[in-house]
């Protein structure tokens, strides 16, 4: 679909943005430590940690990504909520108070705290890019993709934008500056998509029964546009979905249910009869078309597992497996985040770092409960763009009004900021602090080890900006979930066994991690999803059995940890920097 | 201080400090982490296994996936404040 841009939602965005440039100059305006650049002086207050947590994890892949499934596929939007929620559980309960009291700046410094070895500061500072750098392609080509619809501008603009703040936030003031970045987007978020929540409550469910004809879009050789056969343009595109059809026969004689509470919304939205759409693609000599049909079904139906996920329908073992696999790397995957781990370093000790997760927790948790309201509201909307999901939310917004949806575009745009900032924090803190300092054994003044770290994110912030642009027109949608397999693969069984087997060694961990994020990375690259997305090729040549590799490369770290260590036992009674 | 600068503090010809010693995860943290295991495990094990318990809605209103789901979230959070509470000497 064709979509107006709002000079309104440039406006906020640019606001928020000079903003908090503003605000990162004036804290990075005295002469910095590499305490304060890393690690904010370790003096951060645990509950503007904690709403900083929440930032810095709600990507526009929550936000906006989540939202769409929900409105588009139903409940299995919501098992993401879920499984990105419960990682937050193994972050509290097992690796938040031993992080922080094992390290300084880096996951390396906890990993390498009982070794000094400079192999496995090599291996953790390599995992910790490489997670990093999955990270950043889609919150990069995320915003490039965004920024068109929601405020106007082309694809590479969009992705200069977000490098160039994120780069100016972070070399002015470090953690200071990406911390209060992300406090201010963390509560933004949470406080409008509550808004919203409430905007969608009191207006209750509506009887929209606009055409259910189907529709066509092609898109020919050269590029130009079809809707049923007609060129695209602003008088003739393809219509809003998301349609309410029938509220419940109690409901009967009237279009609308007024306000409702949040479990009546679910309720009422279970017993009503909706519309979803389903996209059927096929080519020939004119182009490729996706054709829309309108499929009528309770609203009991989407409401339960198996809309997104279809293996859980059909009951296939690889879809299941692949499905376990998933929910296994969300798990697992977010306390091996070293994003989300360098952020315990900021506060000042291990009861500072519990409460802030408390706090993170429970920010995040309202956050996905809103996020189910957002998706069904969407659905139920009749403003969706069949043709992409990750408008669902800013059109939510537009069905109630223009100002909302300039707020929204704009808060939308700004969660890649957050997010961004934190990966280049950890990206720049694995280049400077790890390989630079304590691989190569550089000698650094405080003052240099800063402006290394500066000219680390100054670098990192070029490459990510180059990804964003490379990467544009690759499907990007699930190297969110590599980044997750790849961080519980590599990082999670060596944090484990650090924490619970005292005969863990380093060249246990160093194998751990490396085989860890090898198998895992292997395993992605030769999976059915990878073959059909980014090949173009059929999913049946893939080798591995599905798509998710958690399921087998988790406990293959754990398995080559246990037995390397077993195998050089004595390593770990040496002192630090044994193997130097 | 990390390693490197522990060892760079020490004196020269002293024997090497002990390796550092790790923190311990409180016995209450892993107790409550247990119990989350069991709650994410058992929800995955019905939308695995029993896929139909989850359509139920019992005395009518939502269904058992969005109870449970819903559950879940809420459950994270308390388990987080019971472990903040029990700690909070600590």
């Amino acid at each position: 679909m064709l979509h107006d841009s709002s000079p309104l939602a440039v406006a906020i965005f640019l606001a928020f943005v000079g903003g908090v440039i503003g605000l990162s100059f004036w804290l990075g305006r005295t002469k910095q430590s590499a305490q304060a650049y890393y690690a904010a002086h370790g003096q951060i207050h645990w509950f503007v940690n904690g709403i900083a947590f929440a930032g810095d994890y709600l990507s526009a892949a929550s936000f906006l990504g989540i939202c769409g499934m929900i409105a588009f596929s139903g409940y299995d939007g919501f098992l993401y909520s879920i499984g990105f929620l419960a990682g937050w559980v193994v972050a509290l309960f097992v690796i938040a108070e031993p992080i922080k009291a094992l390290g300084t700046f880096t996951l390396a410094d906890a990993l390498d705290a009982r070794f000094g070895s400079r192999a496995l500061k090599t291996a953790v500072a390599a995992s910790t890019l490489v997670v990093s750098v999955f990270y950043l392609i889609p919150q990069m080509v995320g915003a490039g993709s965004l920024i068109t619809p929601l405020l106007g501008l082309p694809h590479t603009a969009g992705v200069l934008l977000v490098g160039v703040a994120v780069t100016l936030i972070v070399v002015t003031a470090g953690m200071v500056s990406t911390t209060w970045v992300q406090f201010i987007k963390g509560s933004l978020l949470v406080v409008f998509c509550g808004v919203l929540t409430a905007m969608i409550l009191g207006r209750g469910l509506v009887e929209n029964t606009g055409s259910l004809a189907p529709q066509v879009r092609t898109v020919r050789s050269d590029g130009t546009v079809l809707v049923d056969g007609q060129p695209q343009s602003r008088g003739h595109d393809l219509r809003p979905v998301g349609t309410l059809l029938r509220l419940p026969e109690r409901y009967a004689g009237r279009t609308a249910t007024g306000p409702l509470g949040p479990f009546e919304y679910l309720t009422v939205l279970e017993d009503s009869t909706v519309v979803t759409w389903k996209a059927t693609k096929t080519s020939d000599a004119d182009g490729t078309h996706t054709t829309y049909t309108p499929r009528e079904r309770p609203g009991s139906e989407l409401l339960l597992p198996g809309g997104y996920f279809q293996g859980l329908a059909t009951g296939r073992l690889t879809d299941r497996l692949d499905f376990v696999s998933l929910m296994l790397a969300l798990f697992c995957g977010t306390a091996s985040l070293p994003h989300i781990l360098i952020r315990y370093y900021t506060v000042k000790d291990g009861a500072a770092a519990r409460k802030s997760t408390v706090v993170g927790i429970a920010a995040i948790g309202v956050f996905y409960v809103l996020t189910l309201f957002l998706g069904l509201g969407a659905l139920t909307s009749g403003a969706l763009d069949p043709t992409d999901t990750n408008m669902a939310a800013p059109l939510l917004a537009k069905s109630f009004s223009t100002t909302l949806f300039a707020l929204i575009s704009a808060i939308a745009f700004t969660t890649v900021l957050g997010t961004v900032s934190g990966l280049i924090m950890a990206g720049s803190g694995a280049v400077a602090h790890d390989l630079v300092a304590n691989v190569c054994g550089v000698d650094m003044t405080d003052h240099e080890k800063v402006r290394c770290g500066k000219l680390a994110a100054v670098g990192l912030g070029v490459v990510a900006m180059a990804l964003g642009i490379l990467f544009r027109d690759f499907n990007v949608s699930f190297l969110v979930g590599w980044a997750f397999n790849i961080a519980a693969s590599a990082n999670l069984p060596a944090l484990v066994m650090l924490l619970f087997w005292p005969r863990t060694t380093a060249p246990g961990i160093v194998a751990a991690v490396t085989v860890g994020m090898a198998a895992s990375l292997g395993w992605i690259l030769l999976s059915a999803d990878t073959f059909e997305k980014v090949y173009g090729l059929s999913r049946d040549l893939a080798p591995m059995p599905f798509s998710q590799p958690g399921l087998v490369t988790i406990p293959l770290g754990f398995a080559v940890l246990v037995a390397v260590s077993l195998a050089t036992a004595p390593q770990a009674t040496l002192p630090p920097h044994h193997d130097r | 201080m990390n390693a490197s600068e522990r060892s760079a503090a020490a004196p020269g010809p002293t024997p090497p400090a002990p390796p550092p010693r790790l923190p311990v995860t409180s016995r209450l943290g892993l107790g409550l982490f247990l119990v989350y295991v069991l709650l994410y495990g058992g929800f995955m094990g019905l939308v695995l296994a029993r896929p139909d318990l989850l359509a139920l809605r019992p005395a009518g209103g939502m269904n058992l996936a969005l109870i449970a789901g819903l559950g879940l979230i809420a459950a994270a959070f308390l388990l987080a404040v019971i472990y903040m509470l029990g700690r909070r000497d600590t």
